[in-house]
């Protein structure tokens, strides 16, 4: 009687599946309404920018059409230029991010692993996360010049915090009903923590990773700015000086771009790892 | 396997919560700890578990006394407690050493005699509360535990699963033979489960009768006899005075 009733469970499952199948097509008609619905305003803005700036409502040294930009895009990728602007920017927010992430995985375990160090480390990295980061700029410069060490520290400061912050209060908040069944089947404390802590910390982990990066882009145009000579933060800084505003705006689009196509990465390693969770079928 | 309780109790913070629990399962039996809310039935349960080790007194499984987590004890909580992370398969066979192919193919088995052959590869959210109570089950099995702990494993359940679960445990138990005690505040389930059933009572809980169920297996629910033993416990369980002091008497 039992075996029957099982049965039924697992059926009603499969038959959930199958349902889904059919309706695929529904679900892509009505994501592709949304896209549509969603692309509307900022292909009309562009239309109405275009159409504005050629007839010289606004100034071309002001606000250059959407074609000229592109077209300044289109030159520098020419002349390779683009690549190695975009390249060198991509690589201070790589090694930057690496190097916060780790420090923050390693600080923030500790942290979040034993009382005694939480109660010596914690006080004192939240001190410093309330200082704006921005304000190291000057110190960090002075240190190590205007050279890449600086650059990437910077970035490593501004990715640090939410990642330490996140990898702290996920192991905090680890259930504790879940450790009590790893205790019950005989786990050490490395068993534990390697089995049932940190993929329990995992989601908290990940989110923390995704707004580490968001910081890192953020810190990599001030490092840039504050003095460069490649990079889209110095492309910023070439169109202010050289009153090429397309330059400006053209590095805008580059920065909006290549931020989301990296945090778009880390999205499907977020969903590959976390596919287990209740609510990642939806985001 | 049998289990030695002497003048077992707990105190939190100052505060005694149950104290001078005394009993021997044998091998085999199934012990029903009965009670209010808050009378410490769980308490002893962990207690014996190993989950906690600061209790007062005594606890011999096969006469060793160890305050520790032991191979030999499964436990079954009131949740299921599944890593949500892990499919069916990869839980229930989340305590089992060995090598990859013979946990799977033991983790198999014991999910088959729980009826859930077929589901290996689902992950816990896919599950209704009773499968996934089931898959708690087969965890707890597939260690092939001497004593199994059972801390209310069917109360959140509907009354049906509930039903369903308590003929599996009683196949279970059947086909294995497992020293069984289990934490219950359903009398129903006491009775129809339970070769003797201790009740506890008081703040502090301290055991109060120990009532053998002397009916053959399998039990008819809500039969004569049942009712008989349901009426018992009540009056046990009853804070009338009457009752008391009929207790005293008896005692």
């Amino acid at each position: 009687m039992m075996e029957k009733s099982a049965g039924r469970f697992v059926g009603r499952q499969v038959a959930d599946e199958s349902s889904t199948g059919g309706k695929r097509e529904q679900r892509d008609t009505k994501r592709l309404q949304a896209i549509l619905l969603g692309s509307l305003l900022p292909v009309l803005l562009v239309a109405v920018w275009e159409v504005l700036s050629r007839t010289g409502v606004f100034p071309a040294y002001q606000l250059p059409a959407p074609s000229t930009i592109l077209s300044t895009i289109r030159e520098m990728a020419q002349d390779g230029s683009l690549y190695s602007h975009v390249g060198i920017t991509t690589f201070r927010v790589f090694a930057g991010f690496i190097i916060g992430t780790l420090l923050a995985i390693v600080l923030g375990s500790i942290v979040g692993f034993y009382e005694k160090a939480e109660q010596i480390f914690d006080p004192m990295i939240q001190a410093f996360r309330s200082i704006p980061s921005l304000a190291w700029v000057p110190l960090f410069i002075l240190w190590m010049g205007i050279g890449e060490p600086s650059k990437v520290t910077m970035i490593a400061v501004g990715v640090f915090f939410p990642v330490y912050l996140n990898v702290v209060s996920g192991i905090a908040g680890v259930d504790r009903k879940l450790i009590e069944v790893g205790k019950m089947y005989g786990l050490n404390t490395f068993q534990l923590i390697r089995r049932v802590i940190l993929p329990a910390s995992m989601p908290s982990f990940l989110t923390g990773l995704r707004s580490g990066l968001g910081l890192g882009w953020m810190f990599v145009v001030a490092a840039e700015l504050m003095g460069a000579s490649t990079g889209l933060g110095y492309l910023l800084v070439l169109g202010q000086n050289t009153l090429s505003p397309e330059i400006i705006i053209a590095s805008i689009i580059l920065f909006a771009i290549i931020g989301k196509l990296t945090d778009w990465i880390l999205k499907i390693v977020e969903q590959r790892a976390l596919h287990w969770q209740d609510g990642m079928v939806k985001s | 396997m049998n289990l030695n309780l002497q003048d077992v109790g707990r105190t939190f913070d100052g505060r005694e919560v149950v104290r001078n629990v005394s009993f021997t399962a044998e091998s085999g039996e199934i012990i029903g700890l009965l009670g209010t809310s808050g009378c410490g039935k769980s308490t002893i349960l962990r207690a014996i578990s190993g989950l906690d080790d600061a209790y007062d007194g005594r606890i011999e499984i096969n006469g060793n006394v160890s305050r520790k987590v032991e191979d030999t004890t499964g436990f079954i909580f009131q949740e299921p407690r599944l890593m949500p992370w892990l499919t069916v398969l990869e839980n229930v066979t989340f305590g089992l050493k060995g090598s990859r192919d013979q946990k799977e193919a033991a983790g198999k088995r014991y999910l088959e005699s729980v009826g859930l052959g077929g589901s290996e590869a689902l992950y816990p959210r896919a599950l209704s509360g009773g499968m996934a109570q089931r898959v708690a089950i087969a965890r707890a099995l597939v260690t092939s535990p001497e004593i199994l702990l059972l801390d209310e494993p069917f109360s959140a359940l509907d009354a049906f699963t509930k039903m369903q679960l308590q003929d599996l445990l009683m196949e279970i138990w059947r086909e294995y033979r497992t020293t069984i005690i289990l934490v219950t505040h359903d009398i129903d389930e006491a009775t129809y489960l339970c070769d003797r059933i201790i009740t506890l009572r008081g703040q502090p809980g301290e055991m109060d009768r120990v009532i053998p169920i002397e009916q053959e297996r399998p039990r008819e629910r809500g039969s004569r006899q049942l009712a008989e033993y349901k009426k018992e416990i009540l009056g046990s369980l009853d804070l009338n005075q009457s009752t008391q002091y009929e207790q005293r008497i008896n005692s």
